[in-house]
């Protein structure tokens, strides 16, 4: 090991430090520095990846973008007449995380706001681990209770013919959303400061108008963040919506319609696409436009968020 | 090299060295890891048919009493899948219960150089699945295509003249599969005359799901292997035409092709199979894999 001269001016000054806690110090700079850097490079490079595989069938004479965008004909695999319109699987998506917002924000926003303003500390304690619970339950467990259980209930209580549906999957979503909203939403409300909250009482107010009147306006972009991760949780939630809904190309007409979401639909079919034919390439494609869905909403979360901290 | 302005040029030469270390220090671990070579047991993977991956799970676990230095790994995702990872030679053998494709060969073999090679191992009846409660008997080629094809009419039990019990779900739910299944190709090309499916079917991922799904709903109607039967539903007699008898998906019927929807099960291997693969081949076709066919509910060969 080269080790330095200590007489050296430079390392005088500093002589009590080894060279090598120096250069260590200065190796995990770096790699600190390189972890920070990875994330937007792996943003970029899954971007570039999916764009470069889905770029050249946009090209193609045997495609066109509006069919891609307004059509409800999905047949990636005709022998006589191939069409890929994924107007049907975008409704899906669209569908199955509206329901499931309906559901998800009241309980979310409702829970969030027990726990920090209603409940006792230790009550809290005990929420909130068990809320951290339900978030790590993995999404292919929630599609199979959908399946299985869920399924078995809506058939008995609607009398719907098929118990996995669009109202089967918005459920099962809105479960799994339902903790993120609890945890961003109650640290939303918790960095209203309690000065707030003594201003209400003292002027007057009862728990339900401070809530109502003075916490709810005060941390609304933070709560506003909450939902909006929870949609962004829902949009991209895939191995729960294959199981639970069914698994139909349909425009929904209703909840007890059976559909098909975009992330589904690639997941199910994108092993058996041969490797650079059209039919993988337009999965791709959907690969995209799910990425600027979930990109959308998530750079408006974030928008929101730091409009939040601002304040 | 921009983040610090007040370091001298030693600085950089210790930093130089602590990274050179780290990195050797990083190949090292690497080779140690890829140097050690397992050679303890052979393993065949074979992939593909949802209708035939309990047939070839079967085979596995007899066949690890047979050859206990072989291992067999069986997984599903469709025939179209199991071809595709053939192709790119990522696997040994691709079971697929519907042929290989003109276009599908030559990818293999631009990918792989070698030809896949074809071995029928045994027969199913693609069998149309209805509820036991339904009181539907038979059914005929060209009514299944009008409930499944897109420009199929037929929407309602009614239409066959058909009431269920209950009488409360008159629309028939139809129950398809993935696109990826040798199965939906099979019915497609066979039933719809390579006409499309109406939208709005259910697409089940496996052969079991679709008669479970029929089992379990009393207005549904579904095609699958034969090998799925249970005591939730019922397999349909299938007549080509209206007026011409119906015949049963037995065994029997299905040995001297009677029934419309037979078709064979097959293995595909890249070129000629060779040492473990071709015994395991061997055996499949021998007395004791051909039993096990039966077994599991396939018709065997003759």
């Amino acid at each position: 090991m080269n080790i330095p001269d200590s007489t050296h001016p430079a390392c005088q000054r500093r002589h009590q430090r080894s060279p090598f806690a120096i250069g260590g110090e200065k190796a995990l700079e770096w790699l600190i520095r390189l972890s920070g850097i990875s994330a937007i490079l792996f943003v970029l490079a899954i971007f570039f990846f999916i764009f470069r595989e889905a770029l050249p069938v946009l090209f193609s004479e045997r495609f066109s973008l509006s069919q891609f965008l307004f059509s409800a004909e999905w047949y990636p695999t005709s022998s006589v007449n191939v069409r890929y319109g994924t107007l049907a699987l975008t409704l899906g998506t669209c569908a199955v995380t509206a329901l499931a917002m309906v559901i998800a924000v009241p309980f979310g926003l409702g829970g969030a706001i027990y726990i920090s303003e209603f409940s006792s500390p230790r009550a809290r304690e005990a929420l909130k681990i068990t809320i951290e619970l339900l978030a790590a339950i993995p999404s292919v467990v929630w599609g199979f209770i959908g399946l299985t259980m869920m399924s078995k209930l809506i058939v008995t209580y609607t009398g719907a013919p098929v118990g996995v549906n669009l109202l089967n999957g918005g459920i099962i979503l809105a479960l799994m959303s339902v903790p993120i909203i609890v945890s961003i939403g109650e640290d939303a409300l918790k960095a209203v400061p309690d000065s707030f909250r003594e201003a209400g009482i003292a002027m007057g107010a009862t728990k339900w108008q401070l809530v109502y009147r003075v916490l709810l306006p005060a941390a609304k972009n933070g709560l506003l963040a909450a939902v909006l991760l929870g949609v962004g949780r829902a949009v991209g939630e895939t191995m729960a919506v294959l199981m639970a809904t069914g698994h139909a190309v349909q425009i929904p007409h209703g909840i007890l319609d059976s559909v098909r979401t975009l992330t589904a639909n690639v997941a199910a079919e994108l092993g058996e696409a041969p490797v650079g034919s059209d039919h993988y390439r337009v999965l791709f494609l959907t690969g995209v436009l799910l990425f600027a869905i979930t990109f959308t909403v998530n750079i408006t979360a974030d928008f929101v968020i730091r409009g939040f901290k601002k304040k | 090299m921009i983040f610090s302005t007040s370091k001298t040029n030693q600085d950089h030469v210790k930093t130089a060295f602590a990274v050179a270390i780290s990195t050797m220090l990083i190949f090292v671990q690497c080779g140690k890891k890829t140097g050690k070579d397992e050679v303890e047991r052979q393993v065949i993977q074979i992939k593909g048919s949802d209708t035939m991956v309990n047939l070839a799970q079967a085979w596995a676990e007899a066949y690890a009493l047979v050859d206990t230095a072989v291992d067999v790994e069986v997984s599903g995702g469709g025939s179209g899948v199991g071809i595709a990872a053939l192709s790119k030679g990522t696997i040994d053998m691709a079971s697929a219960s519907r042929n290989m494709k003109k276009e599908e060969i030559e990818s293999a073999e631009r990918n792989t150089g070698k030809k896949p090679e074809e071995f029928i191992v045994g027969f199913d009846a693609l069998a149309v699945y209805v509820h036991k409660d339904n009181p539907l008997d038979m059914i005929s080629i060209d009514q299944l295509d009008m409930i499944f094809s897109e420009k199929g009419d037929i929407t309602r039990w009614s239409q066959l003249g058909i009431s269920l019990p209950g009488g409360e779900n008159d629309e028939i739910v139809r129950v398809s599969r993935q696109s990826s299944s040798g199965t939906y190709e099979f019915f497609r090309e066979h039933v719809l005359m390579n006409k499309d499916f109406k939208l709005g079917s259910r697409d089940m991922n496996g052969s079991k799901e679709v008669v479970e799904l029929v089992g379990s709903t009393r207005s549904a109607i579904g095609y699958s292997g034969m090998g799925y039967a249970n005591d939730q539903v019922k397999m349909l007699k299938v007549e080509l035409k209206i007026g011409e008898p119906g015949i049963a998906p037995t065994v029997a019927n299905t040995q001297n092709k009677s029934y419309p929807l037979a078709r064979s099960l097959q293995v595909y291997t890249l070129g000629t199979p060779e040492g473990a693969i071709k015994k395991y081949l061997d055996w499949i076709l021998s007395a004791q894999g051909q039993a096990i066919v039966e077994e599991s509910g396939y018709v065997p060969l003759d």
